[in-house]
């Protein structure tokens, strides 16, 4: 057991727990958008760290290749999915929580559905 | 190896409450945030497994997984934006 295999093994974990504070989030948030707050945050993060941590454990440059491709790609598509699924979201017309106090974005769907003639910006 | 073994219950933990957030809903956008959350645990899942059971193609399944989960979110968030129209 070496150093480098250890800290592989503190990653994974570390990675993994990350994923199940995500699920936790998405248990007991209050509406949709912060869900999507602490899944798209945290379980990139969990990832990421779980996909080093499996490196450190499995040392060769083949296992590198595919791990750093992964990691770059995952922290790539991560945020651009998640900001897919909110704009989705909003554009649906999926509440808010309730202690929400502004909506900066109110009527926004509406001017952007009537045309560029209409609105004011 | 034992590590491993705890990891993968803590992915377990995470995907069992993406299934709960499935079930209760309310939205079709909590749906697909926990369809999301599902797939991010399986990324892992498979990288965790290649060492695992010492199997270095579960980490090529990994790769193609990061870039089909990518696209399952868009395709879950147009599909999100066009069913409440």
């Amino acid at each position: 057991m070496t150093v480098l295999e250890v800290l592989g093994g503190v990653l994974v974990v570390a990675g993994a727990g990350l994923v199940a504070l995500a699920g936790v989030g998405l248990l007991r948030f209050p509406d949709a958008y912060s869900r999507m707050n602490a899944v798209t945050k945290a379980a990139t993060l969990g990832v990421v760290l779980v996909l080093l941590g499996a490196l450190l454990r499995e040392q060769s440059w083949q296992s590198a290749a595919a791990v750093l491709v992964a990691v770059a790609l995952q922290l790539f598509t991560a945020p651009v999915g998640g900001f897919a699924l909110g704009r989705a979201a909003y554009r649906a017309g999926t509440p808010l929580g309730s202690a929400t106090r502004y909506d900066e974005l109110q009527g926004a769907v509406e001017r952007v559905r009537r045309g560029p003639d209409h609105g004011d910006g | 190896m034992i590590v491993i073994d705890a990891a993968l219950v803590l992915l377990a933990v995470g995907v069992l409450s993406a299934i709960v957030r499935m079930v209760k809903g309310p939205h079709a956008a909590d749906r697909a945030v926990a369809a999301d959350l599902t797939f991010f645990a399986f990324v892992a899942a498979a990288a965790l497994l290649a060492v695992r059971l010492e199997e270095q193609a579960l980490l090529d399944i990994a790769v193609i997984a990061t870039l089909v989960g990518f696209l399952a979110t868009v395709a879950l968030a147009r599909l999100v934006h066009r069913e409440e129209r």
